[in-house]
């Protein structure tokens, strides 16, 4: 019975707050709605014993949305409400999309019996060690592909920071020697 | 029947875990001004009480009763909000600290630890991270433009240091293979401290403390002489202590993890042990306040140049070679 009431309190506060993200024009509402809507799915997490993937969704994103709060403090005024434009096609487009997504979610339950656990976890062992063994065992190509490709994004962030580096001390030392 | 013991237990073990901590943080402001003020050669507070005992009194009474404010040009449900946020977060981490050894009491066998899981130390630092939200939606939402860069700072500093944590934990649990913070106790047990086999660990994660906990040399989030308060400096009375509550009782959480993963914890469990942990704990307690007697601020590009090109480069290394030895 707790369990039941556990998921239903996180299940209603998680939409409510992607409710509030989507549809707020405030910066500020919308990214401390996402934060704590991010931060409540890790009890859904908790909830399944899945203790592991719940701590690195907290930890994941609360890095994540405080750098969306860094962007966020660079480009607005996050004191003032955002003028929007809302066409009509994109409103229809959602409308259609969540519909379908709402009757897939419906008919889930006839097809979740047949799903059985790929990797049931071990009893006795922290589902921490089970998920280190499927990581580094079955999926070890899209774990180091993944891996590869965040150090690629990584070179690529620092080279477009980077750029004009060299070039600004450049700049400097050219100033410093003619005067 | 077992269910509701578990229940019963749990609750009260929650309430005096509140009851103790929120005294403790205030009883610690106490200790820090009398800290300091013998390290500056002065008295401290000496007027309301023996030795200005009852000045924590006196200062709760003031927080409570004093006008509440609520600037016109901020945004008022998050300003409000946003300092619960670090204590709620900071005793909800506490939870995942064991306290005490456990102990014989009332007939039963006592587990001074609210939830004891598998992924302790990561659910701790998890949720301590959580708690700079704080600081951060507080300096946005006040409409102050020294909040506003109080609340920048933070934004920088957490994502400096969320990094050396992690990474300097890192290492010790290569060698325990265990993330509960009882199974890192008791691997001390047999393998002695591990600050003598991962001592550059041990000083990663203490300096990654006093960053996660925005105390000195790293609290550039209200340096005083920069921007006036930082984040805090719209708010007065009881919201304005609210912050300060949160952040003793992480400095307490950070004193407990750095006993536990590097000082070896409570050892055996006995009454003696425990005693010494808490001791190890108040010393470490004490190490903050001296620190914050004895060291300057720093810049916040010192700040990024101390976390990107020394601490993290150290950090990586330090686990790589634990890996390497670990291995062979």
């Amino acid at each position: 019975m707790f369990e039941m009431i556990a998921f239903y309190t996180f299940a209603f506060l998680i939409i409510a707050s992607f409710i509030v993200v989507v549809t707020s024009n405030n910066a500020l509402y919308s990214m401390s709605a996402l934060a704590s809507g991010m931060i409540l799915i890790s009890g859904l997490f908790f909830l399944l014993n899945a203790d592991f993937l719940g701590v690195v969704q907290l930890i994941v994103y609360t890095g994540a949305v405080i750098a969306l709060y860094a962007f966020a403090m660079i480009f607005f005024d996050t004191t003032k409400n955002l003028i929007e434009v809302n066409s009509k096609k994109i409103i229809f487009l959602l409308i259609s999309f969540s519909t379908i997504l709402l009757v897939f979610i419906m008919t889930a339950p006839i097809k979740s019996e047949a799903v059985t656990a790929l990797h049931p976890i071990h009893q006795g062992v922290g589902n921490t060690q089970d998920i280190g063994i499927v990581l580094f065992t079955k999926y070890l190509v899209p774990f180091e592909l993944a891996a590869v490709m965040l150090l690629v994004a990584m070179i690529g962030g620092i080279l477009m920071a980077g750029k004009k580096m060299d070039m600004l001390v450049a700049n400097e030392e050219i100033q410093e020697a003619t005067k | 029947m077992e269910l509701e013991v578990f229940i019963i237990q749990t609750l009260v073990k929650i309430l005096v875990v509140l009851l103790i901590f929120s005294a403790l943080a205030g009883f610690t402001t106490y200790l820090e001004r009398k800290v300091l003020a013998f390290m500056q050669r002065r008295l401290g507070p000496m007027t309301v009480g023996p030795w200005g005992l009852l000045q924590v009194l006196a200062d709760g009474i003031k927080l409570f009763t004093k006008e509440d404010i609520v600037p016109t040009n901020s945004i008022k449900p998050i300003f409000k909000i946003a300092p619960v946020i670090l204590p709620a977060t900071a005793f909800i981490a506490i939870a995942g600290v064991p306290l005490f050894p456990e102990f014989q009491a009332f007939g039963m066998t006592i587990q001074p630890i609210i939830v004891d899981s598998n992924i302790g130390v990561l659910y701790v630092l998890g949720i301590m991270a959580i708690g700079m939200f704080s600081p951060l939606l507080a300096g946005l939402s006040s409409g102050n433009k020294w909040s506003l860069l109080g609340g920048a700072r933070t934004a920088i500093q957490l994502l400096s240091f969320e990094v050396v944590t992690g990474l300097s934990i890192l290492a010790p649990v290569i060698l325990i293979g265990s993330l509960n913070l009882i199974d890192i106790n008791n691997y001390q047990i047999e393998n002695g401290w591990l600050i003598l086999t991962q001592p550059i660990a041990f000083v990663l994660f203490l300096i990654a403390g006093y960053a996660e906990t925005n105390r000195t040399p790293f609290d550039l989030l209200e340096h005083e002489s920069e921007i006036v308060s930082g984040y805090a400096t719209e708010y007065s009375g009881m919201r304005w202590g609210l912050f300060f509550i949160g952040e003793y009782v992480n400095m307490f959480i950070v004193s407990f993890l750095t006993v536990l993963i590097f000082l070896g914890g409570f050892g055996e469990g006995t009454l003696i042990d425990g005693l010494c942990y808490l001791g190890k704990v108040l010393f470490f307690i004490f190490l903050f306040l001296w620190t914050r007697a004895a060291w300057p601020h720093i810049r916040p590009d010192q700040l990024m140049w101390l976390t990107w090109k020394v601490l993290m480069p150290l950090a990586v290394i330090n686990v790589v070679i634990t890996g390497l030895v670990v291995m062979f």
